[in-house]
């Protein structure tokens, strides 16, 4: 029986995948052809969802995008037969899927099964390389697999790039009968979505991950803190998790060794700053999602006082490669002290936003046009948020810099999780500057003065500035209260606010009502 | 007569809803960290968490009402009172402002005459603001109950509300 597959991925289900898979199981029983119909996860070229496949002797050939109308012409044209001629001349066909240019150019690491396999079938999991790093893992000791974790080069994909074999060392290095794996999957970055990604299409990879974590440091308990706006992830997590035990891969004794551990899916509750590392531990523990001083690290004191490893879940999916392939192989790829590879999310205003894996070192120019084609509307790109709400805006004049931690912070801007958001030359940078304050008075947890009131200060600055009142004292005032919330701030929310705020500034002094050549970048 | 029948009935509710929530703590008190997860179980059942709670679970998790209500309201994704039948969040964050969600916003106010944080007054729909679905490689983004939809404009999130009006 041939193979049709139509991605269940969130973002493709948006575009109207379920209706899609519907009318072409609907079309085949009428036509009394039989089809197994797989629900895979996204290819990640979200510009051209729902993309159907097809398979063949060739590989899978891809029809994009596909909506019920387009349907009963797709089987008039033969389109199950994806090699024949009659299927190639249909509007829709878009040839092999592995050879679409797009895909054809990423290096795909953590990423690798991502729309090819069916998420929540472990046979296809183990099929595709799945388990071979945790088999590996299990050889090893404790040190030596923060060994290889640190010689990969892996550091945080969450935003802080903290490198990940540290933190694991010092989890490992401090005694103590109960240890914690939390997975920060509150992935609130606007311009975000490879977290939901990997959870939704390729789950096995974070549980794997994560189950190596802790055998590594010794946790028998993992909780993923998932944000509460991702309910597909929630039910295949929690689908992969009872798998994953009934087949031994969790619960006591795991593939038989004598390691044990254990997975709980927590729901957040819609607050953003639940993704900084210690309002997360406080919101688990059942409390108000408020920062923590620090130290004590977490990898000390943690979740309910223990020594926890935090990390993101991009870093945790990128694990188990590395234990597969060798921390060498990932190093291999990338540029400086930027290892391996990073996903890249295309979103906002350009023509072709998806998800796209590449070693450190593209810059954003090739992303921007190469990979996503110019913007939607077909004006000129004006600005270029990365990072989420707290990253810098770029103007064209920066979009050569290369994708690299070092290289962004010389730049004053910051990689963060890989999101990058492009507006087109309509986008007023003043209101971008006010709502970055907004954002951050909306989500402060209140616990230190200079972002819970310094955002909403921030607010009436820029709302006089945009009135042009006491114009040269506010612009001064807005400095100074950056400069304050920059360094006053406990934690990234208040203390980066600033980046989005004070580039569009430097940047994009005209809306301000500065005049652009005066301004110092 | 009428107003009899109706405090019969929303008695008949709140002692229903007191049942859930008896039943819910107990479920959850043994779980380290119970709060949050009893809370989403509270308000997945009946829709929101009712001030009754506050006074059951404080004694069950050996905390103060205060903390309860703090934690409560800490929450943008936790409600005190009963919402629409169905929610609708916009979602306002950067990657939908630069697709246009500013004036998508600014639209389905308009048709459904009512702002942020209010219903219907046929009780059919509670708006919302939202920051990032996750969906931000189909901006402008609106999410409706559980499932999210892409590349938004006024008149598709029309239709979605008149199928849910129909529903």
């Amino acid at each position: 029986m041939i193979k049709v597959y139509v991605p269940r991925d969130s973002s493709a289900l948006s575009m109207g995948a379920e209706r899609t898979a519907k009318a072409i199981a609907a079309e085949a029983q009428k036509r009394g052809i039989e089809i197994t119909l797989i629900r895979n996860g996204s290819r990640g070229l979200f510009w051209l969802e729902p993309m159907v496949e097809v398979e063949t002797d060739k590989g899978r050939v891809a029809y994009a995008p596909v909506q019920p109308k387009d349907v009963t012409s797709l089987f008039d044209a033969d389109f199950l037969n994806g090699l024949s001629s009659k299927a190639k001349s249909h509007a829709l066909n878009l040839g092999l899927t592995e050879e679409i240019s797009w895909l054809k150019k990423q290096q795909r690491l953590t990423f690798a099964r991502v729309g090819i396999t069916e998420p929540v079938s472990l046979e296809d999991y183990i099929a595709h390389d799945g388990y071979k790093g945790l088999k590996n893992a299990l050889k090893l000791s404790g040190a030596d697999i923060v060994k290889a974790v640190t010689d990969s080069g892996l550091r945080g994909r969450g935003g802080a790039a903290f490198p990940t074999g540290i933190k694991w060392k010092t989890v490992l290095d401090t005694p103590n009968e109960q240890k914690y794996i939390v997975c920060n999957a509150d992935e609130g970055d606007s311009g975000t979505y490879s977290d939901r990604m990997i959870m939704e299409d390729d789950p096995f990879v974070l549980i794997e991950g994560m189950t190596i974590a802790g055998i590594t440091v010794g946790a028998t308990q993992g909780y993923i803190y998932l944000r509460s706006e991702y309910p597909h992830a929630l039910k295949t997590l929690n689908e992969a998790i009872t798998k994953a035990e009934k087949a031994g891969y969790l619960g006591d004794k795991i593939c038989g060794s004598q390691f044990s551990f254990n997975l709980e899916v927590r729901r957040a509750a819609g607050a953003y700053i639940c993704g900084e590392e210690t309002s997360l531990l406080e919101s688990l523990e059942g409390k108000r999602g408020q920062v923590r001083f620090k130290p004590p690290l977490p990898a000390i004191e943690g979740l309910f006082g223990k020594p926890t490893v935090v990390n993101n879940v991009i870093s945790l999916a990128t694990v188990p490669i590395i234990l597969d392939k060798g921390a060498q192989f990932y190093a291999d790829y990338g540029m400086g002290r930027s290892r391996g590879t990073l996903p890249i999310q295309l979103a906002g205003n350009l023509k072709q936003t998806g998800l796209v894996e590449l070693a450190f070192g593209t810059t954003l120019r090739e992303l921007l046009y190469d990979f996503g084609g110019g913007s939607a509307t077909g004006r000129p790109i004006r600005a270029v948020q990365i990072g989420g709400p707290l990253g810098a805006y770029l103007p064209e004049s920066q979009f050569d810099t290369p994708l690299d931690y070092e290289e962004f912070s010389k730049i004053w801007a910051v990689l963060g999780h890989g999101g990058i958001v492009a507006f087109d030359d309509t986008v007023d940078m003043a209101q971008m500057a006010r709502y970055a304050f907004e954002f951050c008075a909306i989500e402060s947890c209140g616990k230190c003065t200079p972002c819970r009131i310094g955002s909403a200060r921030g607010v009436e600055v820029i709302d006089r500035i945009i009135e042009g009142k006491d114009h040269a004292k506010n612009i001064q005032l807005v400095r100074d209260l950056s400069d304050t919330m920059f360094n006053g701030s406990l934690c990234a929310l208040g203390g980066m606010t600033p980046y989005p705020v004070l580039s569009a500034i430097n940047h994009f002094g005209e809306d301000f009502g500065l005049e652009a050549k005066k301004v110092a970048a | 007569m009428k107003r009899q029948v109706l405090t019969a009935l929303t008695t008949e509710i709140l002692r229903e809803n007191s049942n859930k929530i008896t039943a819910h703590i107990a479920a959850h008190k043994i779980m380290p960290g119970a709060l949050l997860p009893l809370l989403h179980a509270i308000q997945d059942d009946i829709g929101y968490v009712p001030e009754d709670a506050y006074l059951p679970i404080s004694k069950a998790l050996a905390l103060s009402v205060a903390e309860v209500h703090g934690v409560v309201t800490f929450y943008h994704h936790f409600r005190r009172h009963p919402a629409g039948k169905h929610i609708l969040q916009i979602c306002r964050a950067e990657s939908c402002q630069a697709m246009g969600s500013a004036k998508l916003e600014t639209q389905v106010k308009k048709t459904l005459r009512i702002d942020y944080h209010e219903t219907t007054p046929d009780g059919l729909i509670t708006l919302l603001p939202i920051y990032c679905l996750g969906n931000c490689a189909c901006s402008p983004a609106v999410m409706l109950d559980e499932e999210v939809y892409g590349r938004m404009d006024a008149d598709k999130v029309a239709e979605l509300i008149s199928e849910a009006r129909a529903a």
